[in-house]
């Protein structure tokens, strides 16, 4: 596939402004990204986008390489690296600076209680995602057997959390997980 | 780890960190972007707080919460702090290639895989199990982020604990005003009670 300049210029523009309002992470700008995927500019069907989603969730690495996929769909390796170029460039040239002022400021009151006070939020958001991942992982009481399990070694031991990965990957080829017919 | 006598923990931390080179950024994040299916925080708060002791419980929470506060991946802004705090941003462009240069590769290859031989039932199968083990993974991470702030701030931070992961978890009211109604009050607290 070549890559056409004025495909790169979208791509690199649609993901330069979500990168500056992905509050959240990648998972909070997705619905945008299939609106303008799909919808905008026609870049891929419906089933594709879900192709890719599903694709960037069971790979390793932050969510964010969703863009990385919707960049290679659209245009090959230059489209690959444009969009994830695109998706974390500005965002973290933005947290570079805010991170030296934020440690600028360490030994100071108002920053000690802007640390603690902001840090309680975000466990509380953590525990969300937990739940939320948990909801759409554990479709039923086997599957929720198998999270219990990896949620309980992860916190009792000092096992690597890798082998409840693969675990979890076992009981999946395995068939236990399916409901029975 | 650092076996300076009498110091603080908050202050081997620091010295820790300050002693990571550029590869060893490279190599640590490298180590948690590989390791990340389905999430890579339960592997980061692993690696920075308990393998590397680059940044203590309290240290790691509040980078987290700072992250969570700016736009983009909260991990991939956590490569860009922590790096910087150690190296500058060479130790920032390190730490966040580290991150994502080999699930990049890895992603463009099952891209191309996908598109020849999409859908097959044993992959999905394995998918669903790794999902599931990897939520555990971040119900476990919850707990011991929480463990600590309703040991010691019991009073002042459990309520904000319980009101954000109600407002995103429960309700899914959008991140960002949960943050913009919370951590206001939430600062305050820690204000007028601090740890």
């Amino acid at each position: 596939m070549k890559p056409v300049w004025s495909t790169l210029g979208a791509l690199a523009l649609q993901f330069a402004i979500l990168s500056l309002v992905a509050f959240g992470g990648a998972n909070a700008v997705v619905p945008e990204m299939h609106r303008q995927s799909v919808a905008v500019h026609h870049w891929m069907t419906d089933r594709d986008f879900a192709a890719l989603f599903a694709i960037s969730q069971a790979a390793p690495g932050p969510n964010v390489l969703i863009s990385t996929l919707i960049g290679w769909k659209v245009a090959g390796l230059a489209g690959a690296i444009v969009a994830t170029a695109a998706m974390c460039g500005p965002s973290c040239v933005l947290v570079f600076w805010v991170a030296k002022a934020w440690d600028r400021y360490s030994h100071t009151r108002w920053r000690a209680a802007v640390g603690a006070g902001i840090s309680p939020v975000a466990v509380g958001l953590v525990c969300a995602s937990a739940l939320v991942l948990v909801r759409a992982a554990d479709v039923s009481w086997r599957f929720a057997l198998v999270s219990a399990a990896s949620a309980a070694v992860a916190y009792f031991t000092k096992l690597n959390p890798l082998w409840c990965l693969a675990g979890g990957a076992l009981l999946g080829l395995s068939g236990l997980l399916m409901a029975a017919p | 780890m650092s076996e300076a006598g009498g110091a603080t923990p908050a202050e081997a931390a620091r010295a820790a960190l300050a002693q990571a080179t550029t590869p060893d950024l490279f190599r640590a994040f490298l180590v948690m972007g590989l390791s990340g299916f389905g999430g890579v925080l339960p592997f980061a708060r692993r690696a920075l707080v308990e393998r590397h002791g680059w940044l203590t419980d309290a240290d790691f929470t509040e980078t987290l919460a700072l992250c969570q506060s700016l736009p983009g991946p909260n991990i991939v802004n956590m490569s860009i702090v922590v790096g910087g705090r150690a190296r500058g941003w060479r130790g920032s462009l390190a730490a966040v290639i580290g991150l994502i240069g080999a699930p990049f590769l890895i992603l463009i290859v099952l891209g191309f895989a996908y598109g020849r031989f999409g859908g097959l039932p044993l992959v999905e199968r394995a998918i669903e199990g790794v999902a599931a083990a990897a939520a555990g993974l971040v119900v476990a991470t919850a707990a011991r982020m929480a463990e600590p702030l309703v040991r010691n701030r019991f009073l002042a931070a459990t309520p904000f604990i319980v009101l954000a992961f109600v407002g995103v978890g429960v309700l899914r009211f959008p991140l960002i005003y949960v943050i913009l109604v919370l951590a206001p009050l939430s600062v305050a607290a820690a204000w007028r009670r601090p740890a």
